[in-house]
């Protein structure tokens, strides 16, 4: 069987961040894929982060839920056919409905699902269970970013597009690591440095690879941001730089905005204080605004994951109101989204206090809603927010839950309660692409294998409104099927044939255009009326596109509100008088640090594609707490050691890594690795639940924790071909590399088994293997070989320290068959250095290889074993093997040179 | 005028003795060499080469005619001493005729120990020590002949594999239960009882020897356990004794060895003793190297250099059919000391160092010896091994790589 040379590339979607990238996959014809930058796609111009080029290592079939599986009466899992599990799912919920009402079930779905499938979802649920309780996990992500829009614009709307990164003069990134999490806009933004000489300012707490490009870094201290932005407001009407007349024509509360941010910060000192930061770089930072026009200001986690999101998104969007610098090119507030469609989410009304197509919960709306979908019972009121979610979930207050695409028993903020309450539910429900999640772990009784990227069809939006396809370009696999035909198909089973009877997601995508354009008339942001005339084919061959796009268009708007239209009932934008910020947690309370929380460049979310890849797990192959070295001295932990992170709400065990990148007084720790991936490292376990009151949004960056110390007795790595069980009490974190899985181990002291004996249990009992056993130097090394190849070594040593780096290892595994100078060097952990391989034993009285030999033949011209003996000693002692030297000589003057090895 | 030097005893150590002293004051002495057997010195240690057919003749001949003649040295072959004469400083050789001497060295070596079985006396039943020892096994190991050698140390090993080269059914009878119990741990035994089985030659362990059978020849050994073992051919390498009747003839002082001291002087100052026929410091060692240590140390004396010997440390080499074995020091590792053991069954490898407060005391390696000189000069010099112990056992390619590139 030969794969297809040249097979056709399709253009699709990345699935992960919101930036959004064009991807061009070429099918190899074995169900992998050859994957590059679309070099016509307007978010990436072909370029990919690290992320992105490596999508075509993740598509494996290892771990994915091939098949139906619902939970029998013993419990245990058991295949099952689609139509047993599709009925049991709809049984399930409608008998809950009977017994208990609508607000009984819930729907928790996910970013990482298309518009199409969102649709279908949010459908059911608003429409026809009636209950508005389905909310996404872009709750944890940028719900205060949906908030503060709509306080300041009356809509859902990102004013601007990413070509204003390319055209600003100043560009301002607040809790956004972009570098790491946005790249593809990062590298715009940094070509825009050298280029045209935009400046950079970075705002975070934490110095990270985006603030080591910038040219003023701001570290201030957490939840300040409202500060910073109502310091600049201030200083903004101090100097004079207000657009007076924008103001005026386009805008509401002004003055109030102003005096509240004059009281919380009235001065660059206030601001220095508050913020814990040199007064000189706040008035430098101020300055820079003031005389800088084209400003765009991109905000993340940093600003949304927080108590006071919203207000921060606010305080960020009071100054682009009072500068007029909104919807012109180079300028505005841009909010940078997590994930490939939260946007989407966002748009089809995925989130539990929207309705539907950027429509709420009034009156006038449900009714518009409930017309168009033609629905007997559209919820009349927002349903519960993630967090509360949950919580109703551990009252009991909700008894069935259908969880789409996510993970929130490793992602929600006291992960260790969600996990508990998942274990209450009368009905759990998880459609996913993978066989085991920790979600799926605590308590499933339906599993629906969705499909994956790559094989599913719709739409997504990216942080710049643009819509684009995600094609499939793989056969799906096994009796997978994509979200859309789950969620419709246990529609039809609940009694609602007629309004889910879709042949395609082209079908879906059309009704939501036509729901975005329904009684529209240019009062809501969100129409793509434009969209919804397309054929079938035309949807196919979609290019991006950016929205809103008016009926009768074809390309979207770049920009919204240079000249106002904003969609509040005056049409007027708001400005939003900010409260003044206080963190939820107050360090020294209860606990003396705070546990800030975020992505590493190579991972994404719970790792379940981007986990699949060597080369991503090779970037931070393990899950490591940033600590400030002065924390590090009064906590007694030491870099590259392990230490127990405690919170109020749960503990993980990381290892450290002294930094003064952290201010001092702040830990920070990975989101990505889970129960699959390590094994006690759920740090959304640590992270408590403080909600930003309008949002809903949980603050993910500023827990009060502690650390401390955690020794163990054996320090280790093992590589192996096959993912294993590793013995209980063992710490490890798991890392795919080429070939199979490294694991790095340790082992507690606790555990008194002699180190062979681990070893013997992480490489299974009976097998023969190599080994060195140096009790003296608290070292055990063990391999095992079969035919040619490595099949798995563990290495263990009394302190990180004594171990040797694993690279050569993970070569050897990845290696098809060893060669007998890597065999022979393997429990070295690495290879002798060239020219030093003397060779088999030639001599054995001195030692004296048979390289060394021919090496001492050919360059000496020792034509005799004595000539040999003079400069090697070689057969001058017992003589035993000078007929061997002398076949040497024989050989090498008959065969002039070989080259030494 | 050069003083007269009678050497007796034509072996490894004599020439040796021989090389290092006319390299060292060439004319210094006249020089005689007596030896027993009727041909050139040869290299005991490729005897068993020898016996596999490796090699011929010629090439276990140490030194030719002419580099006995180009250094002067009046060679006499196929005589025996029979009596010392101190006071007259002579030595007696037999069938009558004396050679004086101002310095005697006694290089005469050991015998093989028979051991004083019923039918020992048979008809092939041989010792594997000299020449003629492997003449007499090659006439009776025709192929398929089957052949028992009692003792599983260095020499019978030797001889076994030479055997089993010549065509031979071998086997191995052994007392102790582990082969070459003074050089090898039980893991290195074991190994290298592997190693032998797969060869073909079978090892018997525990096995005492009670009689010979046969009746006009040799037909099989039986053992205490009642155990018989068929034989043509019976090889006996229990251990080897020091020849010491010429010395306890001319009253020198004698205990198991001609007792020498660190000058390799006998009792009496002119007349000296190394290799096998020696005892020093109470040990007698059956090993070519340090005959060979002691030759360069006699040598130097004899050149009226200051010289010491003081003592070999013993280090065994053993290569049998590709199985390459070695050990020296406290290989078994003595309380308080650290072992540090590296053992690789697929590549048939196994090595253990002995580490006694940062320095190295012994090792025992089995399949890859490539590195045991670089540890011998460790365990002789007893270096503090500080940084180098990270990656000792894996040789001194990655423990020093910056001294093995070429």
């Amino acid at each position: 069987m030969n794969a297809p040379l040249q097979a056709k590339a399709v253009k699709t979607t990345c699935p992960y961040c919101g930036v959004g990238c064009g991807v061009l996959a070429r099918p190899d014809g074995f169900g992998g894929a050859q994957v590059q930058g679309d070099p016509e796609h307007p978010a990436n111009f072909g370029r990919l982060c690290s992320k992105g080029s490596a999508l075509g290592e993740t598509l494996s079939l290892d771990g994915r839920l091939l098949h139906p599986m619902m939970r029998g009466p013993a419990g245990v899992m058991a295949r099952a056919p689609w139509d047993d599990a599709l009925n049991a799912v709809a049984k399930g919920f409608r008998e809950t409905i009977a017994r208990h009402g609508p607000d009984s079930v819930a729907f928790y779905v996910s970013g990482q699902l298309l518009t199409e499938d969102y649709y279908v979802a949010n459908k059911l649920m608003k429409g026809f269970i009636g209950s508005a309780n389905i909310d996404t996990n872009s709750r944890l992500c940028m719900a205060s970013s949906v908030a503060g829009h709509r306080r300041a614009f009356g809509a859902d709307t990102v004013p601007g597009c990413y070509e204003d990164l390319d055209e600003a003069d100043l560009l301002i990134l607040t809790g956004s690591n972009a570098a790491w999490c946005h790249p593809i806009l990062f590298q715009r933004m940094l070509k825009n440095k050298r280029e045209r000489g935009a400046r950079i300012v970075v705002i975070d707490p934490r110095a990270t690879p985006t603030s080591d490009e910038a040219d003023l870094l701001l570290q201030i201290a957490p939840g300040m941001d409202s500060v910073l932005f109502s310091g600049l407001l201030a200083y903004l009407a101090d100097q004079g730089v207000l657009d007076r007349d924008y103001i005026r024509d386009h805008t509401n509360g002004f003055s109030e905005a102003l005096a509240r941010a004059r009281h919380i910060a009235p001065d660059a000192e206030a601001v220095a204080e508050q913020c814990n930061v040199p007064r000189e770089r706040i008035e430098t930072f101020f300055a820079w605004v003031a005389a800088t026009r084209k400003t765009v200001t991109l905000y993340s986690q940093g600003v949304n994951q927080s108590a006071q999101g919203t207000d921060k998104v606010n305080a960020i969007i009071n100054c682009h109101l009072a500068t007029g610098r909104i919807g012109q090119p180079g300028m505005g507030p841009f909010s940078l989204t997590g994930q490939p469609n939260a946007m989407g989410g966002r748009e089809v009304g995925g989130l539990a206090n929207q309705l539907a197509a950027h429509m709420d919960f009034e009156p006038g709306n449900v009714d518009r809603v409930r017309r168009f979908w033609d629905a007997p019972a559209v919820a009349p009121r927002p349903g519960l927010k993630a967090v509360d979610l949950f919580d109703a979930v551990a009252q009991g207050r909700i008894k069935a839950l259908w969880i789409m695409a996510t993970n929130p028993v490793v992602s929600l903020p006291r992960a260790d309660a969600v996990r508990t309450a998942l274990g209450n539910l009368e009905l759990l429900v998880v459609s996913d692409v993978v066989a085991a999640t920790d979600t799926i772990r605590a308590g499933a009784h339906i599993l629906l294998p969705a499909a994956g990227w790559g094989e599913k069809d719709g739409t997504v939006t990216n942080s710049e409104r643009r819509i684009s396809r995600q094609r499939g370009f793989l056969t799906t696999p096994g009796e997978a099927q994509p979200d859309w035909w789950i969620v419709s198909e246990v529609a039809k089973r609940m009694g609602f044939a007629n309004a889910f009877n879709y042949a395609s997601a082209a079908e879906i995508f059309e009704e939501h255009c036509a729901l975005s354009a329904f009684e529209n008339g240019g009062t809501r942001d969100f129409d793509i009326a434009g969209l919804g005339t397309l054929s079938h084919e035309d949807y196919a061959a979609l290019d991006p596109v950016q929205w809103p796009v008016a009926k009768n268009e074809t390309n979207g708007a770049k920009r919204l509100f240079a000249a106002g239209g904003f969609y509040t009932p005056d049409r007027r934008a708001r400005f939003v008088a900010v409260a003044k910020p206080k963190l939820a947690a107050e360090p020294g309370r209860y606990l003396p640090l705070l546990l800030n929380t975020g992505r590493i460049r190579d991972q994404w979310h719970t790792m379940t594609r981007t986990g699949k890849s060597p080369r991503l797990g090779a970037h931070i192959e393990e899950p490591r707490i940033a600590v400030h070295p002065d924390d590090a001295q009064s906590f007694n932990i030491e870099d590259g050691a392990f230490a127990r992170v405690s919170t109020l709400h749960g503990s993980a065990v990381l290892r450290v890594a002294v930094t003064p990148s952290q201010r001092r007084g702040e830990i920070f720790a990975p989101i990505h690795w889970n129960g699959e991936t390590a094994s006690d490292a759920r740090v959304g376990a640590l992270v408590h639940a403080a909600c930003d009151p309008i949002s809903g949004q949980p603050e993910m960056k500023a827990t009060e924790a502690t650390i401390a110390p955690v020794q163990f007795a054996m320090h280790g790595f093992f590589l192996t071909r096959k993912p294993v069980d590793l013995p209980t009490g063992v710490w490890w974190a798991r890392s795919t590399v080429e070939g199979g899985f490294g694991y790095r181990i340790a082992v507690p002291s606790s555990n008194t088994k002699h180190w062979a004996d681990i070893a013997r249990d992480l490489l299974g009992n009976d097998e023969i293997y190599a080994e060195l056993l140096d009790e003296g130097q608290g070292r055990y090394r063990a391999a095992i070989i079969r035919g040619e190849t490595l099949d798995a070594c563990v290495f263990l040593a009394k302190s990180p320290q004594a171990l040797p780096g694993w690279e050569w290892l993970k070569q050897q595994l990845a290696a098809p068959s060893l060669t007998e100078p890597a065999r022979r060097a393997l429990l070295a952990g690495r290879a002798a250095e060239a020219g030093t391989d003397s060779g088999p034993v030639v001599c054995a009285c001195f030692g004296v290889g048979r390289n060394a030999i021919c090496r001492t033949i050919s360059d000496r011209r020792a034509t005799s074993p004595e000539a040999v003996g003079r400069e090697l000693k070689a057969g001058t002692n017992c003589g035993s093997c000078i007929p061997e030297i002398r076949r040497l000589i024989a050989e090498t003057e008959a065969q002039p040179q070989p080259q030494a090895v | 005028m050069s003083e007269p030097l009678v050497i007796v005893g034509n072996g490894m150590a004599a020439t040796r003795l021989v090389d290092e002293l006319t390299t060292l004051v060439p004319g210094r002495y006249a020089i005689a060499v007596v030896g027993e057997e009727p041909s050139l010195a040869y290299n005991r240690v490729l005897l068993s080469s020898l016996l596999a057919r490796e090699i011929d003749e010629d090439a276990v001949t140490l030194k030719k005619a002419e580099w006995w003649r180009d250094r002067g040295v009046t060679l006499v072959y196929g005589r025996r001493a029979v009596e010392i004469d101190t006071k007259a400083k002579a030595v007696r050789l037999r069938g009558g005729s004396k050679l004086n001497y101002s310095k005697l060295v006694l290089a005469i070596g050991s015998e093989a120990v028979r051991l004083p079985l019923p039918g020992a006396d048979l008809p092939g039943v041989v010792t594997f020590r000299d020449k003629s020892d492997v003449e007499a096994i090659l006439s009776r190991a025709r192929t398929g002949a089957r052949a028992v050698v009692i003792g599983g140390g260095l020499l019978g090993l030797e001889a076994a594999y030479g055997l089993m080269k010549a065509g031979a059914e071998v086997s191995v009878v052994h007392l102790m239960d582990r082969l070459m119990e003074r050089q090898l741990d039980c893991e290195a035994a074991g190994l290298l009882k592997a190693a032998l089985e797969e060869r073909g030659i079978q090892v018997v362990l525990n096995a005492e020897s009670e009689a010979v059978q046969g009746r006009r020849k040799v037909a099989g050994l039986r053992l205490k356990d009642g155990r018989n073992i068929p034989a043509d051919l019976i090889v006996m390498a229990v251990g080897i004794r020091p020849n010491v009747r010429l010395a306890r003839g001319a009253d020198l002082s004698v205990n198991r060895g001609i007792v020498v001291g660190d000058d390799l002087a006998t009792s009496d100052p002119d007349v000296y003793a190394l290799g096998e026929c020696a005892e020093h410091r109470g040990t007698c060692y059956g090993l070519v190297e340090p005959a060979y240590e002691q030759a360069r140390t006699l040598a130097r004396a004899l050149a009226g250099k200051p010289a010491s010997y003081e003592g070999s440390l013993l280090s065994t080499n053993l290569k049998v059919s590709g199985v390459n074995v070695f050990s020296a020091g406290d290989f078994l590792g003595a309380p308080g000391t650290e072992p540090i053991v590296l053992r690789d069954p697929g590549r048939k490898s196994y090595r253990k160092l002995v580490v006694n407060e940062d320095r190295l005391t012994g090792a025992v390696l089995v399949g890859d010896t490539a590195d045991a000189l670089w540890y011998l000069d460790l365990i002789r010099s007893g270096a503090p091994i500080g940084a180098l112990r990270e990656d000792l056992v894996f040789g001194r390619a990655f423990a020093e790589p910056q001294a093995c590139a070429a």
